[in-house]
């Protein structure tokens, strides 16, 4: 008689409790060093549980058949010209801030999880690791292959790992996630597992990746879903991970709180580039930054919140704060970069006379009274030939890293400024938040890699910045950067298009 | 109260577990967005394989639901007959 067929559970059980096994001549503590000195306390490793149990020979199936159709569509979308469908060259300008800033999170998370999946002492969270290291590394792979076709075509895009390394506005993303990696294991999980893919993912690679869809850009979008259709298991994860330490002991409860408090914020602010891009890098509009933070965040993370009262932990600190800043912040990150566009590694410019009526449409509070007279100004500006680029080098917030150009909520005029002594040194911030964050960790952030700093100090070459962006970033200087009106890919653009 | 919530692709597949899901879940909202469909529903909503065999016509793992998943929201209980997103209230 045949076996009878393992139903799901079965089978999960059998990967992630039976293929563990009982240390009979090591030292449990000296086989995983760093599972205690975090103040974690895990009682039971055997009550982890994927809620999808997925199994290696399911995982490897499911990943086979999602790989196929991706690069199906990748071969459509090359072999049609596809970046000819694209609504305008203007929107590849933020697929080259994906691929400089987000994709080498990609493989960061990769690394991240093959390191803390071998450092837990359960093999249920062993395994969990394993599967969202291998998927980190498709992510990072499939992404490049999707983005080399606009290589081929557009500025930009071609030293996209030399550039995440060095270059100013990339050390927000690469320090949130160094500052995750150089984090104990468990902050790993909160911070990435948690705060980063169930909290604030879905506002990256939901609303952005249906804008490329919007926007004729098919290799983005289906890279994005696909990417995607792996982070649902990761979020899911996430929330089965809090819960876990939560219900191991008591003594997690302010430990894990404070981690939330400290990684949403981050999150916030690394997203203000995603924000940006959302409201003024995709020629068709899908929503507002506004719009998905209240989707995606308000209600979604709300609900998560009160799901989660029960444990203790209540909202992230400063939540109130983003429910200003979601009326602010896409519109001074983007002036920030129109000031600073000949330093950026993609194109800038004025939003059309259509663009600033959607913005002022589904920012009726804000943006008339704040953010519109500007890009005025900015229009009769560049059309009386004077088009300003700011010289002088920006302060950064010690924390986020970026520029300091961020307002105080309740005064959209008022620069905010934030700062702290430490050890004889005074320290910036932009916010109570990032502010907050030093002062947990002062002496974390003090190894701060600051761009502006660097640059001062001498350790980025040049005596000008034209040098630094030169030699030091490695910018095409005069085609991957400054506006895109003028721009080599303007022109091919319109060559392309027969409008030149 | 709350809302779960599950996004798919737009695809000819998922259009049959939309039709699954909107049966059983006869309250839920289906929102139609570029490339994806986006279901929400108050505190519950469950995708049963029983169901989705019917619609499509062919046998259906509740695992194959992975492959045009985009986004889900809530606690999620899986097994070999349905899966599950719920909050606690």
């Amino acid at each position: 008689m045949s076996a009878k067929k393992l139903n799901l559970k079965d089978k999960y059980r059998l990967l992630t409790r039976d293929l563990d096994w009982e240390y009979s001549y090591v030292d449990r503590k000296k086989a995983f060093p760093y599972e205690e000195f975090e103040g974690i306390k895990i009682t039971d490793w055997s009550k982890w549980e994927d809620p999808f149990r997925l199994t290696m020979d399911a995982y490897w199936k499911y990943q086979a058949e999602k790989e196929k159709k991706l690069y199906a569509i990748f071969d459509a979308f090359a072999q049609n010209n596809g970046h000819l469908n694209v609504t305008d060259a203007r929107y590849v300008n933020a697929i080259k801030i994906f691929l400089t800033g987000v994709s080498p999170l990609e493989y960061q998370a990769y690394q991240g999880y093959a390191h803390v999946g071998r450092q837990f002492g359960g093999a249920g969270a062993r395994v969990a690791c394993q599967m969202q290291s291998i998927d980190e590394l498709r992510h990072v792979q499939t992404q490049i292959h999707a983005m080399s076709h606009y290589n081929k075509y557009f500025d930009g895009f071609q030293d996209w790992t030399h550039m995440h390394d060095r270059v100013w506005y990339l050390s927000v993303p690469k320090s949130f996630f160094d500052d995750a990696r150089s984090a104990g294991p468990f902050e790993f999980l909160i911070a990435i597992s948690f705060s980063f893919e169930y909290v604030l993912t879905n506002l990256l690679f939901v609303p952005f990746m249906s804008g490329a869809a919007h926007n004729g850009d098919m290799a983005t979008c289906t890279f994005g879903f696909s990417a995607q259709s792996d982070e649902a298991r990761h979020m899911t994860l996430g929330l089965e991970i809090i819960k876990f330490l939560l219900e191991q002991h008591e003594d997690n409860v302010p430990i894990v709180q404070k981690w939330i408090d400290k990684w949403f914020w981050r999150g916030t602010r690394l997203l203000s580039i995603v924000a940006m891009m959302m409201d003024y890098m995709l020629p068709n509009k899908v929503m507002s930054w506004k719009e998905a933070w209240e989707v995606y965040f308000e209600e979604a993370g709300g609900a998560l919140f009160k799901d989660l009262a029960r444990y203790g932990i209540r909202m992230p600190k400063f939540v109130e704060v983003t429910e200003k800043e979601k009326e602010h912040v896409s519109h001074q990150a983007w002036w920030i970069f129109y000031n600073y566009g000949h330093a950026a590694g993609f194109h800038t410019w004025i939003p059309s006379d259509e663009e600033l009526d959607w913005l002022s449409e589904k920012y009726p509070d804000t943006f008339d009274k704040y953010y519109r007279p500007r890009w005025e100004l900015a229009k009769k500006m560049e059309a009386e030939g004077k088009r300003f680029y700011s010289q002088a080098l920006p302060q950064l917030c010690t924390t986020c890293q970026i520029p300091m150009g961020f307002t105080e909520m309740d005064d959209p005029t008022q620069i905010a400024y934030r700062s702290s002594d430490y050890e004889g040194e005074k320290y910036h911030f932009c916010s109570d938040g990032c502010k907050h964050i030093f002062d947990e960790e002062p002496e974390k952030y003090v190894q701060s890699w600051l761009p502006v700093h660097q640059i001062y100090q001498g350790n980025c070459g040049g005596a000008s910045v034209e040098e630094v962006l030169r030699d030091y970033y490695k910018l095409n200087l005069g085609a991957d950067n400054l506006d895109i009106k003028g721009s080599p890919d303007e022109q091919r653009w319109k060559e392309w298009k027969g409008v030149a | 109260m709350s809302k779960v919530y599950i996004a798919l692709q737009d695809n000819d597949e998922s259009r049959y577990i939309i039709e699954a899901i909107e049966e059983d879940n006869p309250d839920a909202t289906v929102i139609h967005q570029p490339a994806m469909i986006r279901i929400e529903n108050e505190n519950y909503l469950v995708v049963k394989r029983e169901t989705v065999e019917e619609k499509m016509g062919r046998d259906w793992d509740v695992q194959e639901l992975h492959l045009n998943l985009i986004t889900l929201g809530g606690n999620v209980d899986e097994d070999d007959d349905q899966l599950s997103l719920s909050w606690n209230v």
